[in-house]
């Protein structure tokens, strides 16, 4: 993992990066999501002004092989509009949250998109042909006088520039009280849950006026509330099975063969606090923000505040695996606290072979842990670094004491500069890593 | 963000609590930097509840570690009631912001059932506002505790950052802040007492029923507002069909 080594050693390089340059950052362009689809070949983005962006991976240069297709821009649309709930008297913010691409089935492309409160289908097809010739109709649309038509002749499609629509072809609205912070695609690829604080539901991919709920941790008394569910996946094989995590720490896996409403889980994840540690903050701290399983299904791994932690499924008590993200800012909670950094929920995945997990971290740190040599790097995402193919060098951040050359000290780390999101490519190494509002691709280095 | 000039104060006040101190005065006593999270928990309860759709697992983090320290401080036999020096003035502009930011807050509310903060959630909107006077700015939310009696004060004399503080915290073993407290004069409110904000009222205002923190035993009595937000909440529950 690190810059210089053996063979197995990825370096990463600079490969592209999207968005706007100046430091002004517009509200609206604020990333809030952004996934590859099942094949890589297109990443898309969602942001706070509730507009999806999708890049498209040229196809490889088979003579220029040594780099990747680069990713440019296929489609953009907005997905979500700002509404008014005229009930509560409350704007619901189009930000999205979150967005989850189904497998392709024919030449269209779906995604799945989210708000607070309603998810949306997209269907992105292209058009790359326009009938031509029409008996009736001129070509710029005006009719034609039929008493001049005097022969008949056969529309013929003509190529036309690459036009790619995207429509929404079903809206998943009305059945969250609360914020949606997760939705995921079952693996049957016709059912998929989505899951806000409180609830979570399951929806048929052609049935928008009915969902059912499958959870439900609303307490009769919302006074005696002290618990919330942070995010929820679906297992990658097991259509029956998923999991949720919540704001204790814990993740609960549940079986939706066991009862309809699975209040009840299957199983507990939860790991024992660590005495020496605990403060005021311990319980924060242990909150979960982001839970994925690996592709192959048998782990899942799962992102608190300070650390990732790699679960096998079949162990309740604790994790297999434990990767300390920026242990450095356990001893200034009470100021993450104070600006409300401590609440940042920062997203996690893995590598397309379950053999490196990657997750964010501040100051535009990003890191990855490699979990067969349990080494770890530390890279970042500026415009510093911008020339393509530019290997990244690997940052350190200094705990305390003498700082070392190149190293940063913690009082400079820039906690406004965020990665919260980031993506892998599912078959190559081809990372997608968002900074505010820019988008950060990076690759590995081909030889 | 904290006046300056009152650490001498704090100082002495610490050279008087004995040992288990003697390495650490310049930092404010783990009694005080509590008293200053909470203060800190609070106002964020209040912001929180200021916002238009506030966040629900953030009230939640929150209101559990106000919930945490209320309870460390039952037990260290600190969380007592106001002593009758601060019963003056400033508790009673307290409760006379509580219920007019609660009864604003009510008609808000009273719309919005099924939200994060409009169920009633554990601190309810009283409990945010009751802590703070209506001259308060949202920006200074140290500003709360500066018109309290004197003691009070010595929170001004934070100069080093909370981090530090709160290492000490972490390894502060309970059972010894007894002795720590001995000589301790500050009169915290009592929580339980502003919650409820019938100390001086007579009869139950709309938000009575709001006392998520008084411990466990006493079911909170149920009022209008709570009845109007459970009736609104089974029908915005059949509106949204779960």
């Amino acid at each position: 993992m690190a810059g210089a080594g053996g063979g197995n050693d990825i370096q990463w390089c600079f490969s592209q990066v999207k968005g706007a340059v100046d430091d002004d950052v517009a509200e609206a362009d604020i990333i809030s999501t952004v996934e590859f689809n099942h094949s890589g070949e297109l990443l898309a983005t969602g942001d706070k002004g509730g507009r999806v962006v999708i890049f498209q991976q040229e196809q490889e240069n088979k003579i220029q092989s040594h780099s990747r297709g680069e990713y440019n821009v296929y489609s953009t649309f907005q997905s979500h509009e700002p509404e008014f709930d005229y009930l509560k008297s409350l704007e619901i913010e189009e930000k999205i949250n979150k967005i989850r691409w189904l497998p392709q089935k024919n030449a269209a492309q779906f995604l799945l998109s989210t708000n607070d409160k309603t998810i949306k289908l997209w269907k992105i097809s292209e058009r790359d042909k326009r009938p031509e010739g029409y008996n009736l109709k001129e070509e710029d649309g005006r009719y034609r006088d039929p008493t001049t038509v005097t022969t008949l002749r056969v529309p013929v499609f003509r190529p036309m520039d690459l036009m790619v629509e995207a429509s929404p072809r079903r809206i998943f609205a009305n059945a969250h009280t609360y914020h949606i912070n997760s939705i995921s695609i079952n693996s049957d690829y016709e059912t998929y849950l989505s899951a806000d604080d409180l609830r979570i539901n399951l929806w048929h991919l052609e049935i928008t006026d009915r969902s059912f709920n499958i959870v439900d941790i609303k307490p009769a008394n919302m006074e005696e509330l002290t618990e919330v569910i942070t995010a929820a996946e679906f297992h990658p094989n097991s259509c029956n099975t998923f999991v949720y995590s919540s704001s204790k720490g814990t993740i609960r896996l549940c079986d939706m063969r066991a009862s309809a409403l699975c209040d009840r889980h299957s199983k507990l994840f939860e790991e024992p606090e660590d005495p020496s540690n605990r403060s005021f903050f311990s319980e924060i701290i242990s909150s979960i923000s982001d839970v994925k399983f690996s592709h192959s299904g048998r782990y899942m791994m799962t992102r608190d505040y300070l650390s990732v932690k790699i679960w096998d499924l079949n162990m309740e008590n604790r994790p297999v695996e434990t990767y300390q993200v920026h242990e450095y800012l356990r001893s200034k909670l009470c100021s993450l606290y104070e600006n409300d950094c401590i609440f940042d929920k920062f997203e996690c995945c893995w590598n397309g072979c379950d053999s490196v997990v990657m997750t964010g971290s501040y100051n535009n740190f990003f890191r990855m842990f490699d979990r067969n040599t349990k080494r770890d790097i530390t890279l970042e995402a500026s415009r510093e670094n911008n020339k393509p193919r530019t290997v990244l060098k690997p940052r350190k951040v200094c705990a305390s004491g003498k700082r070392k050359k190149d190293e940063i000290s913690v009082d400079s780390l820039d906690f406004n500069k965020k990665i919260l999101h980031t993506a892998w490519h599912p078959k190559e190494n081809i990372i997608a890593v968002a900074t505010t509002n820019n988008l950060y691709i990076f690759q590995d280095k081909v030889n | 963000m904290f006046a300056r000039g009152l650490k001498r104060k704090c100082a002495d006040h610490e050279e008087d609590m004995g040992g288990a101190l003697a390495g650490f005065k310049a930092v404010p006593s783990y009694s005080l930097q509590r008293q200053s999270l909470l203060d800190m928990s609070l106002v964020k309860l209040q912001l929180c509840h200021m916002l238009v759709e506030p966040n629900l697992c953030r009230s939640v983090l929150i209101a559990n570690t106000v919930r945490q320290i209320q309870e460390e401080m039952t037990q260290d036999g600190t969380w007592r009631m106001a002593a009758p020096q601060s019963t003056g003035r400033a508790p009673l502009d307290r409760l006379v912001s509580t219920e007019i930011l609660c009864r604003s807050t009510r008609e808000q509310d009273g719309v919005c059932p099924a939200s994060g903060m409009g169920d009633g959630l554990a601190l309810g909107p009283v409990s945010e506002f009751s802590t703070v006077t209506s001259a308060q700015t949202p920006g200074n939310p140290q500003n709360s505790v500066w018109e309290m009696d004197s003691p009070r004060e010595n929170r001004g004399s934070f100069q080093k950052s909370l981090d530090q503080i709160f290492e000490t915290l972490e390894t502060r073993n309970p059972g010894s802040t007894d002795e720590l407290f001995s000589d301790m004069d500050s009169s915290y409110y009592d929580l339980d007492t502003v919650l409820t904000g019938v100390v001086s009222r007579a009869e139950p205002g709309p938000c009575d029923g709001l006392q998520g923190l008084a411990p466990a035993a006493t079911p909170p009595p149920s009022s209008s507002c709570k009845s109007d937000l459970g009736e609104l909440d089974h029908v915005v529950e059949i509106l949204v069909e779960t």
